[in-house]
């Protein structure tokens, strides 16, 4: 480290006097170059806010000639999707109804199957079980989800034809299954955070008045980090309901409205193929022509996916911060 | 009801949910146990040496799957090295340079956000913006650039967690000789943070290299048998080919031990990557435990 105004004054003065303001003094091109470096990284900091901003504008420039065209009414209502007949029809409501399907179905799955076992990883499980169930999970975050659609492909969707009896098995059902797998191990860490963070005082005064380790969980544990809980289901949610490639390639894809009628009802079909918001973008926007109607639609189709998994995200941000304001009160 | 009646019971209930909870994380092993079984008892038949380092042929219904694996390779080191600069600036500004306020709220809302949006919405903004109103059209840069604003969070927010980890003590001797901030920062707090930074980088080489969606839209090619020589080229990517060879193959079954084949070496590349990372972590962390 430099001190240049120090060593001049020992150099060239007898009588030294050193003054804070002196010790503190660098040299100007040090201090332009801190400030620089300063604006440069505050620059870098605020990039994430302008990528989002500019992310939002982009989706909502590119689709406003669609939006304009066809209306907002008819992209959420519009029961059928014909980009490219001649006179073209943009309703992406069954699209909007199997994106949901598909996810409700996998979180009828994976939230009790995640939160199950994070109960027993974070509560039941000894030390060493522990630390062995905790890289099973980070291998299931990290498999690419081409590999399980595959897997779904080969494996699931026979399971599927044959059990319910189908001509082909790329139904919803195969792709609620499969994307189970992976809102697995979102669902799974973010509930075990949230058990961990239960202060250890709170059991421990239960545990002494003599309450099993059972009713340590259900009593004071899961009450306890119950908005957590809620905040990894959402975030499950938002996980599954904008994964492409596992849908894309379990689904089907098949265009229509994904419901039957059952005793006069109009029921949502599971047993039929089905494709989502995210299946239908990477089908249609690999080949669609730049600036055309249909592209501009394609943006209107990912708009509706955005503001869907940003008001889940931001549900699940608020009980996160909710949880830890209230243990931290207490 | 008697004391021992009700402990009874109470042991009863215990016993049930204890069990309910091992069978559902026996569940969970036993899932990621079967898919690794059956990617690797499927793979392994066909992998070799030369299925790794061959060009595909007759349209992919022989030959190896070297061009989609130099694919991944290359959009994946350039997602990185576009990434890891703004990422660790930005993980610099919020470490070392923030306060707390309303300004650190505001980005760190933002990270969270861009995080949660879901991956073929950053295909399609790549796809607009890069693609289109740039003019790369689908290409090795236009799908580096998308996949690298996707990972930024993820670097972002590694590269902060190895900034975290450097000492306090270590940036206020800095300061107490007289360095100034950036001085402090440059010569003391990154060269202690480059472990953990680096290990946070291979993590998101590792999601780069099994994303699909949005290499679809911004530059993936169908079938390409040639190495790209320049960023503004279609290129091939081992997901996508597995995503091809499984659905849009016109003889799927033909091609099915590729299928098989090149979804080990994708999972096998991407453990490969997280591998390393873990091992960097560790090996650092017992190093800077003896300091």
């Amino acid at each position: 480290m430099r001190l240049p105004s120090l060593k001049t004054n020992v150099e060239s003065t007898q009588s030294v006097v050193v003054t804070k303001q002196k010790l503190t003094q660098k040299s100007f091109v040090t201090n332009l170059g801190d400030y620089l470096m300063e604006k440069l990284f505050l620059l870098l900091g605020t990039l994430a806010i302008f990528i989002l901003l500019l992310i939002v504008g982009f989706l909502i420039r590119e689709g406003s000639d669609a939006l304009r065209e066809v209306g907002i009414s008819e992209f959420i209502f519009g029961q059928s999707w014909y980009p490219s007949s001649s006179e073209p029809r943009y309703g992406a409501l069954p699209f909007i109804i199997s994106s949901v399907m598909v996810t409700v179905g996998a979180l009828l799955l994976a939230v009790p199957w995640g939160i199950f076992t994070a109960i027993f990883i974070s509560e039941i499980a000894p030390k060493r079980l522990k630390e062995m169930l905790k890289p099973v999970v980070e291998i299931f975050a990290i498999f690419p989800s081409v590999v399980l659609g595959f897997i779904a492909l080969i494996v699931i969707s026979p399971i599927v034809a044959n059990v319910f009896g189908l001509s082909n098995g790329l139904t919803a059902v195969t792709a609620a299954v499969i994307l189970s797998v992976m809102a697995l191990p979102t669902i799974i860490s973010i509930a075990e955070d949230s058990l961990n963070s239960v202060p250890s005082d709170f059991k421990e005064g239960a545990y002494a008045l003599g309450a099993t380790k059972w009713e340590v969980i259900k009593n004071i544990s899961l009450p306890a980090a119950k908005s957590g809980i809620i905040a990894a289901v959402m975030l499950g949610f938002g996980r599954a309901v904008g994964e492409t490639m596992t849908v894309l390639m379990a689904a089907g894809n098949a265009i229509d409205m994904p419901i039957q009628h059952f005793l006069g009802l109009t029921v949502p079909d599971f047993l039929t193929s089905v494709r989502t918001l995210t299946a239908n973008i990477a089908i249609e926007g690999s080949d669609v022509a730049w600036g055309s109607l249909h592209y501009s639609a394609l943006f209107v189709v990912g708009m509706i996916l955005f503001v869907i998994t940003f008001i889940v995200n931001l549900i699940a941000d608020l009980l996160i911060n909710r949880q830890r304001g209230a243990l931290r009160n207490d | 009801m008697t004391n021992a009646a009700l402990t009874k019971k109470k042991r009863y209930t215990q016993s049930l949910w204890v069990t309910v909870c091992s069978l559902f994380t026996a569940i969970t092993v036993g899932t990621l146990l079967f898919l690794f079984y059956w990617i690797v008892v499927g793979g392994a038949e066909v992998i070799s040496w030369s299925f790794i380092t061959q060009m595909p042929e007759q349209n992919m219904t022989a030959g190896g799957i070297w061009p989609a694996l130099v694919g991944t390779v290359y959009v994946s080191l350039l997602t990185i090295a576009i990434s890891v600069p703004l990422g660790i600036g930005a993980a610099i500004y919020l470490n070392e340079y923030a306060k707390q306020g309303r300004l650190v709220r505001l980005i760190r809302l933002s990270i969270r956000n861009l995080s949660g949006v879901p991956s073929i919405v950053y295909g399609l903004f790549g796809l607009g913006l890069f693609a289109a109103t740039f003019g790369f059209g689908r290409s090795l840069i236009a799908a580096a650039l998308t996949l690298a604003i996707m990972v930024l969070p993820w670097v972002i927010t590694g590269a902060e967690e190895a900034l975290k980890a450097v000492p306090r003590s270590f940036r206020e001797g800095g300061l107490a000789l007289g360095a100034t901030r950036w001085q402090m920062i440059r010569q003391l707090v990154l060269p202690s943070a480059i472990p953990g930074m680096a290990t946070g980088s291979i993590l998101g080489l590792a999601r780069a290299a099994g994303e699909t969606a949005p290499i679809i839209l911004t530059g993936a090619a169908y079938y390409l048998p040639i190495i790209p020589h320049d960023i503004k080229e279609q290129f091939m990517a081992l997901p996508y080919h597995l995503y091809i060879l499984a659905t849009q193959h016109s003889e799927t079954a033909t091609v099915r031990p590729i299928a098989y084949g090149t979804a080990l070496v994708l999972i096998l590349l991407v453990i490969l990557l997280n591998s390393v990372a873990i091992f960097i972590r560790n090996y650092y962390r017992r190093k800077n435990e003896w300091l």
